[in-house]
């Protein structure tokens, strides 16, 4: 009886010494060698895994980044510079400073400005809704308001407005990943400069149609009637398909074709209100208390 | 009785309109004439603004390999040249005529003698098929001539002529196999002399035995054409289950009619032959029908392409207090309009007006997995896979499943007890992966 015991209990811990031997060659022989870089950098990642950077999650850019040996063109957009500063340190490397980025909404056609003539009883996607028709209020370019953006987005930084139908921008949690501009069908967001102060100037539209349709629709569209592009005194204002668009890379935020636009589809944000002289004439005001502007 | 094998529905026939003879609509005050009627490429707009155009003359020309030309349908003046609304819910772009008295153009013989003698070789009837801008009447407007143009090392040995119309509600192909049979049988003849086959065969589905018994009298007249009576199931009147139902034989996947000797065509395509070779006239007339439980005098009617659809529903007894949705075509594979001005194309079939509580949408749950679209599904695909790999966004494993050999039938989403939206995901995945297809090739 006891001698039984004995012996399973000899013959088990002679197998797992055994097994220790093997593996413990088998380890030597197949042994993965990593760069511990790649950990580090890593974990000083923010691991939401939203693919913002262009790679399948944190891990896969933190592989691409330590293998590169460089930082041009790899950039997390949720981390930020702080983020890109930390991982240049580990690496020894030097990190660009890049402007923060925000997603924008060029759509306005609210209830309000572009009522609906038709009902839409598909199925609440926009990918389908694109497929089948023009939209409710009948612009072709507009957006369609069934939320794939709000459904992409991962840092809850979009919501549908009840009022008007649009998705928003919750400025403070959008880490312009690009998730939204990927899930519109039509194209309606983009990643601009979210500018000093959180101050932005953007053409609120997307229509390419010529001025009298496209108004028969929105009473907010661009008609591409041009007179943004002859008011912008840095050339940043272009006129394309009936539809002007600003380079953020050059607008100065002077705030001109704001004023010049006749259907107010160009959109400025967070900007302290204007000093109207006497005479008047508008004047900027340059007050500190804007930041509080900020939402 | 003859049937495609593979999967089928068969939704109420509704057929409302059977017994209303074709009614020749006045021609409008406005006609709206697309470029792109028909599929492929646009056609070219030859005239502009202020030019005067008698009917039949040549306004658009075809402007690549698939495309086709387009005639005036209508006498009067170029109004405007400017982008409207169509089927699709997208403007394109539209020649818009304002009318007055109807002249025809020189050498179109508008009489309704019937001409018999076939007189012109091969080469000159797909000629004038191109000329004259006939394009297939059974839905997807493909233009007739290309179908002619048998290619290289294929051969055709036979010609079907689709008399199904396995929608519901629809009878336009119906009315008019009544009342110009003779003429659908000589649009036969000239298509197989163009195709050079000794035989057709022109299939109908059993619930139109009038038109059955009309044609197989006829076509004793003619030499090498049989009529086929066939069993009522939808989508018979799709052109690979006509093949099969008629011939046994199977269209390759991926591949195209001609694989197995077939060449389809319509009867309205039949009809549009004879008009355009025997008596020189352009496709600018169609017949259509009007109809539906919101249709208070449900009707066919001989209609000028361009016609506002809000004119045809006028004359069928104008809107009903519950209208919910008008949709062009039946109710199977039409396309809810949204707009009533949207004019009448060469492959508008037919005007489907339906009740607010019929056309609503089914509630959406989720799948039970009860497998009723897979059989169901004539071309054998897997619907409810096909749904969930769009969902996911997985192409490459859509691609693999076959999804483009969805031909959209909607057989799947008629049955399905769960409400779920396979077509609407199909199509989908359909346009996502022909694009990944097309980006493929050009690489």
């Amino acid at each position: 009886m006891n001698n039984s015991i004995l012996f399973a209990v000899i013959a088990l811990s002679a197998i797992g010494a055994m097994s220790a031997i093997i593996l413990y060659f088998v380890a030597q022989k197949f042994k993965v060698i990593e760069d511990p870089r790649i950990d580090e950098v890593e974990d000083s990642l923010p691991k939401a895994n939203c693919g913002g950077c262009g790679y399948a999650g944190c891990r896969a850019f933190a592989e691409k980044i330590v293998k590169n040996g460089s930082m041009d063109s790899l950039n997390c957009p949720v981390g930020g510079n702080d983020v890109m500063a930390q991982v240049a340190q580990i690496l020894g490397l030097q990190a660009d400073e890049k402007d923060p980025m925000i997603a924008v909404l060029r759509c306005n056609g609210s209830r309000e400005n572009a009522p609906a003539k038709i009902k839409y009883d598909g199925p609440a996607t926009c990918a389908f809704a694109h497929n089948l028709y023009s939209g409710e209020s009948g612009c072709p370019f507009g957006c369609l308001g069934l939320g794939d953006c709000v459904v992409s987005c991962k840092f809850g930084a979009l919501y549908m407005d009840p009022k008007t139908g649009l998705p928003t921008v919750v400025t403070d949690k959008c880490i312009a990943c690009g998730a939204c501009v990927k899930a519109c069908p039509r194209h309606i967001f983009e990643l601009r400069f979210k500018g000093k102060k959180d101050r932005r100037i953007y053409v609120c539209c997307v229509n390419e149609e010529k001025g009298a349709p496209a108004k028969k629709n929105c009473e907010v569209a661009c008609i591409g009637c041009g007179k943004c592009v002859k008011a912008c005194a840095y050339d940043a204002i272009e006129l394309k398909n009936n539809l002007a668009y600003i380079d953020f890379e050059k607008c100065k935020l002077c705030r001109k074709c704001v004023d010049e636009c006749p259907t107010n589809a160009i959109h400025e944000l967070n900007f302290p209100p204007r000093k109207v002289k006497p005479d008047g004439v508008e004047e900027q005001v340059q007050s500190p208390s804007a930041e509080s502007s900020v939402s | 009785m003859k049937t495609f094998k593979a999967g089928g529905v068969h939704p109420p026939e509704n057929k409302f309109s059977a017994d209303a003879a074709i009614e020749i609509l006045p021609i409008p005050k406005r006609a709206y004439v697309l470029t792109s009627q028909h599929l492929g490429i646009p056609a070219t707009i030859l005239v502009k603004r202020g030019d005067d155009v008698k009917t039949g003359q040549l306004i658009a020309k075809s402007s690549g390999f698939i495309s086709a030309n387009i005639h005036s349908p209508v006498t009067g003046k170029v109004f405007k040249i400017e982008d409207v609304i169509d089927q699709s819910g997208y403007k394109r772009p539209a020649i818009i005529i304002d009318t007055t008295e109807d002249i025809w153009e020189d050498g179109i013989e508008p009489s309704d003698k019937i001409e018999r003698e076939i007189t012109l070789s091969r080469e000159e009837i797909i000629k004038r098929i191109n000329e004259l801008g006939v394009v297939g009447l059974g839905g997807a407007t493909f233009p007739t001539h290309i179908k002619m143009m048998i290619p290289e090392g294929k051969n055709a040995e036979l010609l079907i002529i689709n008399g199904v119309e396995c929608e519901p509600y629809l009878t336009s192909d119906h009315r008019l196999m009544l009342e110009k049979g003779e003429q659908i049988l000589i649009g036969t003849a000239i298509l197989m002399k163009a195709l050079g086959v000794s035989k057709a065969m022109i299939g109908i589905e059993n619930n139109k035995p009038d038109a059955i018994a009309h044609l197989s009298i006829l076509s004793e007249g003619f030499k090498g054409i049989s009529v086929h009576a066939l069993k009522v199931k939808y989508p018979q009147g799709g052109e690979k289950q006509l093949i099969k139902a008629l011939t046994g034989r199977e269209v390759p996947s991926g591949k195209l009619p001609i694989e197995t000797g077939c060449v389809v065509n319509n009867v309205g395509t039949a009809f549009a032959v004879y008009e355009a070779v025997q008596k020189r006239k352009p496709l600018i007339e169609r017949v259509v029908t009007v109809t539906g439980k919101a249709a208070k005098k449900p009707s066919n009617f001989m209609v000028r392409i361009g016609t506002p659809i809000s004119e045809l529903i006028e004359k069928a007894g104008g809107i009903h207090e519950n209208l919910g949705k008008v949709i062009s075509g039946g109710p199977m594979m039409g396309k809810a309009l949204t707009s009533p001005e949207v004019p009448v194309l060469k492959g508008t079939s037919g005007i489907l007006l339906m009740l607010k509580e019929e056309s609503a949408r089914e509630k959406i749950s989720n799948c039970i997995r009860c497998a009723k679209c897979i059989s169901v599904c004539p071309m054998g695909l897997e619907p409810y896979l096909l749904e969930k790999l769009t969902f996911i966004e997985n192409y490459e494993q859509a691609e693999s499943q076959r999804i483009l050999d969805c031909m959209e039938c909607g057989s799947c989403h008629y049955t399905c007890p769960a409400g779920r939206p396979l077509l609407d995901y199909i199509r989908l995945g359909k346009s996502k992966v022909s694009f990944l297809v097309r980006n493929r090739k050009k690489q």
